[in-house]
């Protein structure tokens, strides 16, 4: 078969290019500047699916974004996609698309037998069905649906596509390059504004491609191409086509997805397959269009049916005839414009006006070309099942509720006409309420809420002339209060035809006796029965109406079933359409890949990674990473086959023999500068801060308004004036807000600046008790001896050349230093601290080993400070100043804090010495109690001290001190275990914390 | 997302910063005798209102200044934005 149902000439296709395809696995050949669709139907191919609920034969409706069929599985450079609509896609060659919702095949489809079992399938159906017994919906109703309902097959392979993200702001974003879009365009670009206009299909023009007007002499097309191509060297205007505008939001942020891709046959190596656009525009004009509504009928979902406009675009744009013995069915004038189109291409269709005879220009000229024309007709119902082969027609009485004789007549396709809808999608979502004009029946936008605009069809306004007008006038008026130019425009004079008015008549009545099914909704199947039913049932909201029948949702939006499905809500209810009201129109107007939402964000794209400067030597150093954050930290550095238990001991273990080194540059590090710095610190640390003297740190712990610890870590003072504060990795961006909160909104009187040097500074941790001898090396300088930097000292020194700060401070518990300089010389540091540090049998140590040093010296961390705790919960009740107030002193009073069997910190050992407790065991007296066995605590943090060489963990637990030499259980029901434990100290090495002052 | 108007930058997009809240809460001031009821309403109560409120948004991706916003929490207009000594 080849194109039989291509006219010989005509059309904006490339008849020079033929383009090979595949359909449901069948080659078939179509033209480049064709659609899929239009492929397929030059090709004579109708039956392309099968519909969502009863699985009955579907064919294309539409040509546009109206389609609500045609989804597809499409396979495009080895990529699969589903739901794709065929109408939207420009065929490329190699392009491979199947039916979906169908099996085994599109011809022969075995839940086609939901359509004769339809009387169980009515509105609401899987609400009513699957309810009990309730063990059956997981096993077997589950499953079920999702094998039968479904719509196209989601990849499992990784998309290997490239998708992008670009932010743009503009004076005025266009959407849509009909007339009133191009026209607003041009005015508003005269004037110089920064203009972008967008359109959703491949040609700009929109209905000027398909209408058989004039604009100053030039055809629509010929005009549109103009303006165009003016508009395209102007440089502040970026015309876009492939793009369609899906998203009005807050503050005139319009969301766009760009197809850059898919249609290019060879695509360059960094081109991205679609773009997401986020234009921030001062202003938007609305010019989406309209949409033809379909008049419903008897099986009016059989292929072969279509809408009138469609099968015009068909014919125009891509040569190509969806039928050769039509029925034109409608209710106003568009319809002749198609039966001219088919009659001009030698085909003679018959075009049934539900209107009494009358006359206007296009009537007559239908009538002089001898068409021929039924008035007061209708199509009751459509014969055929795979595809239309003929149509009763009836004479309506003067009603319209019934008809006076019926016929049947032979056809090949009925083309539907029942007035336009304005495509209010946009505007609607910008938050503008719309109403509705009773001259057009449908909805249009009322006033606005955010700053747009619609124009032309999207506004209800029809005719080309009030269209250019109006749009000229509201493009330059709108450019012209931004940029203050007003360029004069000359409106073109516009050649077009006069309408009569359109009909009412929306359903074909049912004649006695016959049951046909009449759809409302395509996509979702629904059915005027459907709709009916669930009136009766009661549900009265259009929202309920919607979620009930599943009208108007998916992909679809409502887009041709919208207003069909009010009118339909309204007859029975008598009521009128504005009574009834209308559903929430929402994001995204047409379907959006995922892949084009995320962009660029995937894998290690998906956030920044964080690397310290010593970085690479980790690496070659066999480090296990671990995520601090967006940090990446060594959490241990293998050694031949060890595990990380087996490491992180061998790193602990040495760090308490000789001397290990840890990367702490992930540490938050704030500098505080200002004459107040010392009375700020004071505020913000539970403990005293105006007596630390230059060149000493001192620990602090600072706590949020409501009393719980937020984070601790040191602050030294590095000159009268100015300290240098550390956090946890994990807070410190937290920190360094809450300070400018305080020093901003709360203490603005306060002078101080902080600022974040967490970068500035890399940092190392050298820890054990080899550690003094291995800075006396490093620096030979300076005095190292206990005297003269005792614990908590601060001095400055000279590395090789490279400014240093060294603080005495210590989170293992040992003897330890922190050696700070320069980001840029850290690897420097750091290699000549190994070198040197070998004749002491230095090791770095990760994450892991820095993790059991501190829980068996009973330092609290992340774990402990988790949001829940306060200062007396941890044994910090020593760094709380009696004295003086700070931030969150006053919630320390409250009773719940200060009961006496609050949660406190304490050590566990496991009796047998060496089960190890999982971190988050719950903590009971006795395991086999009955359920709810009460809780008394939790496992907060656990390791394998190398000190006494046996498990030991921090908890939190009710009454802690007291419970000091009890024994309970630490369960885990996640691990299925229980652990006998003895209470003990939190401190488990060095009690009396000796080592860090030796 | 809101397009937000630092005072100090100009109109920058939601994505730069951070909300912070209740923008008219005056914390007591320090060594204050307070009840545990006005603590409490200090600490934890905040008024949802529907409509105009004035909040606290930070721009952490810039100027790192807190400043106040005058916005309306259904429509989301935002009808000045101003300096938190302002």
């Amino acid at each position: 078969m080849s194109q039989n149902f291509r006219l010989n000439t005509g059309g904006l296709i490339n008849r020079d290019k033929p383009i090979e395809f595949k359909f449901n696995g069948k080659k078939y050949i179509g033209y480049e500047g064709d659609t899929l669709a239009s492929a397929l139907l030059a090709n004579g191919i109708h039956l392309i699916g099968r519909s969502f609920k009863y699985h009955r034969p579907r064919g294309f409706f539409g040509a546009g974004v109206d389609e609500p069929n045609a989804k597809m599985q499409v396979e495009i450079n080895g990529c699969s996609e589903p739901n794709i609509n065929a109408t939207e896609i420009e065929l490329v060659n190699g392009l491979s698309a199947s039916s979906q919702n169908c099996w085994p095949s599109v011809n022969f489809d075995i839940g086609a037998i939901n359509n004769f079992l339809n009387r169980f399938f009515p509105a609401g159906f899987y609400y009513k069905t699957f309810m009990w017994p309730k063990s059956f919906w997981y096993r077997v109703y589950e499953p079920f649906i999702r094998k039968a309902a479904g719509l196209g097959i989601a990849s499992l392979e990784k998309d290997k596509e490239r998708y992008e993200h670009k932010y743009e702001y503009c004076d005025l974003l266009v959407t849509g390059s009909g007339p009133a879009g191009l026209a607003s365009a041009y005015a508003a670009a005269k004037n110089g504004a920064k203009v972008i206009l967008a359109e959703d299909k491949p040609r700009y023009g929109g209905t000027l491609l398909t209408d058989d007007v004039t604009i100053d002499n030039l055809s629509g097309k010929d005009w549109s191409e103009k303006i165009i191509s003016e508009l395209k060297e102007m440089p502040n205007v970026i015309v876009k086509n492939r793009s369609q505008v899906f998203g009005y939001y807050d503050h005139n942020m319009m969301v766009m997805f760009e197809r850059t891709g898919d249609h290019l046959e060879k695509k360059p190596k960094y081109t991205p397959r679609q773009r997401l656009w986020y234009i921030r525009a001062k202003e938007v004009l609305l010019s989406t269009g309209s949409i033809e509504r379909p008049i419903v009928f008897g099986n009016n979902d059989t292929p072969g049916v279509f809408l009138s406009a469609a099968a015009k675009e068909y014919m125009k744009v891509y040569g190509v005839l969806i039928g050769k013995k039509p029925i034109i069915f409608t209710n106003n004038d568009s319809g002749y414009e198609t039966a001219i189109e088919f009659k001009k291409n030698g085909v003679n269709p018959i075009v049934l006006d539900t209107r009494e005879d009358q006359n206007s220009e296009l009537i007559n000229e239908a009538k002089d070309l001898d068409i021929k024309i039924k008035f007061s007709y209708a199509v009751i119902v459509a014969h055929g099942y795979k595809k239309v082969k003929s149509a009763t027609i009836g004479k309506l009485n003067k009603e319209k509720i019934d008809f006076e004789n019926t016929e049947q007549i032979d056809c090949d396709s009925i083309c539907v006409s029942g007035f336009w809808t304005p495509t209010v999608h946009l505007a609607s979502q910008s938050g503008n309420k719309l109403k509705f004009n009773d001259s057009i029946d449908a909805f249009v936008p009322d006033k606005s809420k955010q700053n747009e605009h619609s124009l032309g069809a999207a506004n209800g306004t029809f005719t080309l002339q009030d269209t250019l007008k109006n749009s000229f006038n509201t493009g330059s008026e709108v450019s012209k209060s931004i940029t203050k130019k007003d360029e004069k425009i000359q409106i073109p004079n516009t050649n077009e035809r006069k309408y009569s008015v359109h009909d009412k008549f929306w359903c074909s009545p049912l004649p006695k006796g016959k049951n046909y099914k009449r759809f409302v909704d395509f996509q979702n199947d629904v059915a005027v029965s459907d709709i009916e039913v669930a009136l009766r049932e009661g549900y009265r909201s259009i929202e309920h109406v919607k979620r009930y029948t599943t009208l108007g949702m998916a992909t679809d939006q409502g887009r041709t079933s919208n207003l069909n499905g009010l009118q339909l809500v309204a007859n029975v209810e008598k009521k009128i359409v504005p009574q009834v009201g209308h559903t929430t129109f929402r994001p995204p107007f047409t379907p959006v890949t995922i892949g084009t939402i995320v962009g660029r964000e995937i894998g290690k794209e998906y956030m920044p990674t964080r690397k310290t400067p010593m970085h690479h030597w980790h690496e070659k150093n066999n480090a296990v990473w671990v995520d601090a954050g967006a940090w990446k930290r060594p959490r241990y550095y293998k050694r031949g086959n060890e595990n990380l238990f087996e490491a992180s001991k061998r790193e602990a273990k040495n760090v308490r023999d000789h001397v290990g080194i840890c990367d702490v540059t992930t540490l938050g590090k704030i500098d505080i500068k200002g004459p107040d710095a010392a009375e700020f610190l004071n505020r913000v640390y539970t403990n005293a801060w105006l007596k630390l003297p230059v060149g000493k740190a001192r620990y602090g712990v600072m706590l949020r308004e409501d009393g719980i610890v937020m984070d601790d870590g040191t602050t030294t003072r590095i000159s009268e004036n100015h300290y240098h504060m550390t956090t946890t990795t994990a807070q410190a961006a937290n920190v360094l807000s809450h300070l400018e909160y305080y020093l901003q909104i709360v203490w603005p009187e306060l002078n101080v600046n902080v600022v974040s040097t967490t970068e500035q500074w890399a940092g190392a941790a050298i820890a054990g008790p080899k550690s003094r001898d291995l800075l006396a090396k490093l620096f030979p300088k300076i005095d190292v001896s206990n005297e003269a930097l005792p614990f908590m000292g601060y001095v400055e020194g000279d590395l090789f050349g490279v400014k240093a700060r060294i603080f005495r401070i210590s989170f293992s518990g040992e003897l330890a230093y922190e050696i700070n300089v320069e980001s840029d010389f850290g690897l420097f540091m750091w290699e000549k601290i190994i070198d040197i540090g070998e004749e002491f049998n230095i090791q770095p140590y990760g994450t892991e080993a820095l993790s059991t040093l501190r829980i068996e010296m009973g330092h609290v961390a992340g774990s402990e400070l988790d949001g829940r705790t306060i200062p007396y919960d941890v044994s910090l009740e020593g760094l709380v100043s009696k004295k003086k107030d700070f931030i969150g002193k006053r919630s320390l009073a409250k009773e719940a804090f200060n009961k006496a069997d609050r949660q406190k910190i304490v050590g566990l050992v496991p009796l047998d010495r060496k089960s190890s407790i999982p971190e988050g065991s719950h903590l009971v007296e006795n395991k086999n109690a009955k359920l709810p066995n009460p809780k008394l605590g939790h496992v907060s943090s656990s390791c394998w001290s190398v000190e006494n060489n046996n498990p030991f963990s921090l908890a939190i637990l009710k009454d802690g001190k007291n419970m000091i030499g009890k024994k309970l259980f630490a369960v885990s029901p996640l691990k299925n275990i229980s652990i006998e434990v003895e209470v003990m100290s939190s401190h488990y090495v060095d009690h009396e914390g000796k080592r860090v002052r030796s | 997302m809101l397009n937000i108007k630092c005072p100090y930058c100009g109109d920058r997009s939601q994505k730069e910063f951070a909300y912070g809240g209740d923008g008219t809460i005056i914390r007591p001031k320090l060594n204050q005798e307070i009840s545990d009821e006005e603590w409490d309403n200090f600490v934890y109560l905040r008024k949802s209102p529907r409509g105009k409120h004035i909040e606290l948004w930070h721009h952490i991706a810039g100027c790192r200044q807190w400043f106040k916003v005058e916005r309306d929490t259904t429509t989301h207009e935002i009808f000045r934005t101003f300096k938190p000594e302002e």
